[in-house]
């Protein structure tokens, strides 16, 4: 009995969260999803992938608050999946394109954009964003006000273009700002964990932390997930690939 | 010149006719270095130097070579350049430098393609053009960008010769003990006027910029370009964004019916006041699309400060290409993107040309030189990095010194220390030897470092490097260095 009643409200909830999501839109069009390919990210996200024509944010966990190299990467295997050229807007050009081609991502793809600050960063990632020519969009910023990221949510809207804010800041007590309201759709942190050792002296593949801590019309997730292949694929670890479903379903319960 | 060019080693003059004396109008290097200089009787100079070429001086042919060089300039940097003879060219750089990336940037460029085509120049840029005039003789090496607001401290401590005053003047202001501008500019003004006339307040009051000195550009014969003239004079942004766009409509019609797209267009403000606001920009691509082209130019409208009011606004394209008609949507069902040419534009101009950028692949080791930028809309490049071996996500420059502890020759550390935080290595793997490029230069046959790409405990991945082999010194110093960040 309870749990047919449970179903129903969650049956009206859901029908509900539709008619919300249509008012919302107005006269815009859903511009579908970007699915990652891997279950236990896409069951969580609404729709089943990371929404197309729309801003989201990724920052990195710890030390990669400041270096960002693993939000980077995180970053441009998302944009890589969508096609058409990615323009990539920094301020400090650290990027090392090796490693991205090392991922399965083509150089080609990847236009950079230099800008001397925040300022510059914001006005061009909106730019790219509303020309709608590209696969994506991605800029590193350390500031992202409420506002600028409102006209990069509506510019996104309007071309369909997907939006990455890439938070990278200078200090570590920066990284506070993280916690601000934006207008963006999901919000990422991906932080590094100790690899799995080998059984001989070595490195093997690099393990994330992957934490969704933002989700509009969705729920909040972590993932340990085993970082880019030179595919550029994710992959879900395989000493954890049978117990992330339970681990999942524990955490919903706790949060019901 | 090309073959008939003579060795540098030679001393050589050209002569020119002063009043009714014969003078060395200029001397190259190697006369110089014998003592010889302009403004010499050239019996004298002969005497001096017995194996002396000379050649008649031809002021015509200087002054035409002057605006030729003018006119390059014209295309290359700004909208507004004029010759200014006898030896030099003034540019305009307001509203212009963003497309070289920068007024230093700009500077350096020119005078690089200067010294490409063997012409030796110096460059300064500064807040008024007699400053930049005086700077650019007296204290380019060879180049030098003063700031607005510190013109005129620049300026004072320069000779009295930097002013553009008559050689006369010059003299006369020398005999009464001024050596320095600063000193001139401290006098009252009323007994130098009495004494040297108006010409030495002028001078200065052009130096420190109370004064307007009107540049007019150097005329461009056969450019395509649409000119507006107005009654009333115009001043408000949506009036000069209106006219903007009629302009650009006049243009691309004209180059229309020529079957040409512009690269560069050059937007002139004639002000009340004799001063011109230029704007320039610029595409990737030859382009002579109304649309897009006004608003590259509308972009730019807040730089343009109209003072009292525009009674002219010129539209031109100083450099043109061939642009031919295409199809603009190959399949119906497949609606076409939008072309990523456009949006390049409208970032180069705001960014600068080459701040925008791909990377390609290079065939090098080195990990620095492995990288190459190209321009965004180049054609698709085919190199591609070797996979085999890791590179980092982030890579600094230029790599940073760590205290680390660690085994020689071909440990990993056992931890290091890097901006002030310890970290001990829990996994490591390496070393990637590579070896200097003997290729590029001498200092690099031996040259190694050992790379290592190593883990923390909190699972952060680093990438290392140790300069030298660990048993010979003469590859390195055995110096630790931390040179990227791995995701």
């Amino acid at each position: 009995m309870f749990r047919l009643m449970e179903s129903r409200s969650q049956a009206a909830i859901d029908t509900l969260r539709a008619r919300i999501r249509a008012i919302e839109a107005g006269a815009r069009t859903s511009r579908g999803v970007l699915p990652f390919g891997i279950e236990a990210i896409d069951e969580v996200l609404p729709e089943g992938g990371l929404a197309l024509g729309a801003l989201h944010e990724v920052a990195g966990g710890g030390a990669g608050a400041i270096d960002g190299a693993a939000a980077a990467l995180f970053a441009a295997g998302i944009v890589a999946r969508s096609p058409g050229p990615v323009l990539w807007c920094v301020t400090r050009p650290d990027l090392f394109a090796p490693a991205l081609g090392q991922a399965g991502l083509d150089p080609d793809r990847f236009i950079y954009a230099e800008a001397g600050d925040d300022k510059t960063v914001l006005a061009c990632f909106e730019e790219g964003l509303r020309h709608g020519g590209l696969g994506g969009v991605v800029a590193e910023v350390a500031r992202l006000p409420t506002t600028a990221s409102r006209r990069l949510q509506l510019a996104a809207e309007t071309s369909g273009t997907l939006g990455i804010a890439l938070r990278r800041w200078r200090r570590q007590t920066e990284a506070a700002d993280f916690g601000q309201p934006t207008a963006a759709v999901t919000r990422w942190r991906i932080s590094a964990l100790p690899s799995t050792a080998l059984p001989v002296p070595g490195i093997g593949r690099a393990r994330w932390l992957v934490e969704l801590i933002r989700c509009r019309a969705g729920e909040c997730a972590e993932f340990v997930l085993e970082a880019s292949d030179e595919e550029g694929r994710l992959a879900v670890p395989a000493d954890l690939a049978d117990r992330s479903a339970a681990s999942r379903n524990g955490r919903l319960r706790a949060s019901a | 010149m090309g073959a008939s060019a003579l060795p540098p080693e030679v001393p050589l003059v050209l002569i020119g006719r002063d009043g009714r004396r014969s003078v060395v109008q200029a001397a190259d290097d190697a006369a110089q270095r014998l003592g010889l200089q302009a403004g010499m009787a050239a019996t004298q100079a002969h005497a001096l130097v017995p194996r002396l070429r000379t050649y008649e001086a031809e002021p015509a042919a200087d002054a035409s070579g002057l605006d030729r060089l003018a006119l390059w300039a014209l295309k290359q940097y700004s909208p507004v350049v004029a010759a200014d003879p006898p030896d030099g060219l003034v540019i305009d750089a307001s509203g212009a430098s963003h497309l070289k990336g920068g007024e230093a940037a700009m500077l350096v460029d020119l005078t690089d393609r200067l010294a490409a085509a063997g012409v030796r120049a110096r460059a300064a840029m500064a807040g008024t053009r007699g400053a930049a005039h005086a700077l650019a003789r007296y204290r380019a090496r060879p180049t030098l960008v003063v700031a607005g607001d510190a013109t005129g401290a620049a300026v004072a401590d320069l000779p009295i010769a930097a002013l553009r005053l008559s050689p006369d003047l010059v003299t006369g202001l020398a005999r009464m003990g001024f050596e320095r501008i600063g000193e001139l500019e401290a006098q009252p003004r009323a007994p130098l006027a009495l004494r040297f006339g108006p010409e030495v307040g002028r001078r200065l009051d052009q130096a420190f910029g109370r004064l307007f000195e009107p540049i007019t550009p150097v005329a461009v014969p056969e450019r395509i370009e649409a000119r507006r003239n107005f009654a009333e004079p115009i001043g408000a942004a949506e009036t000069i964004a209106r006219y903007i766009g009629v302009l650009v409509t006049d243009l691309c019609f004209t180059l229309e019916n020529r079957g040409l797209g512009a690269r560069r267009l050059d937007l002139l403000c004639h002000r009340v006041d004799n001063r011109i606001e230029a704007v320039r920009i610029g595409t990737a691509k030859p382009a002579r699309d109304v649309k897009r082209l006004t608003r590259l130019l509308g972009e730019r409208i807040e730089t343009i400060d109209p003072g009292f009011g525009i009674e002219r606004m010129t539209l031109s394209a100083p450099i043109v290409e061939r642009l031919d008609y295409r199809p603009a949507a190959t399949s119906l069902s497949d609606p076409a993107l939008p072309e990523v040419a456009g949006l390049i534009d409208t970032l180069a101009n705001r960014v600068g040309a080459d701040r925008l950028y791909r990377f390609a692949a290079v065939e090098s080791d080195v990990p620095e030189r492995s990288i190459r930028k190209i321009a965004p809309l180049s054609a698709p490049t085919q190199g591609r990095w070797p996979l085999h071996w890791p590179r980092p996500t982030r890579l600094l420059s230029p790599p940073e010194a760590i205290e680390t502890l660690a085994l020689l020759p071909d440990h990993p550390p056992v931890h290091f220390t890097w901006r002030g935080i310890r970290r001990r290595v829990t996994r490591a793997d390496g070393p990637e030897r590579i070896h200097g490029e003997w290729i590029r230069s001498d200092a690099e046959i031996f040259a190694v470092r050992d790379y290592f790409q190593v883990e923390d405990e909190a699972g952060e991945r680093f990438w290392l490097f140790r300069t030298g082999d660990g048993e010979n010194p003469a590859s390195g110093s055995f110096c630790w260095f931390l040179h990227g960040i791995f995701a």
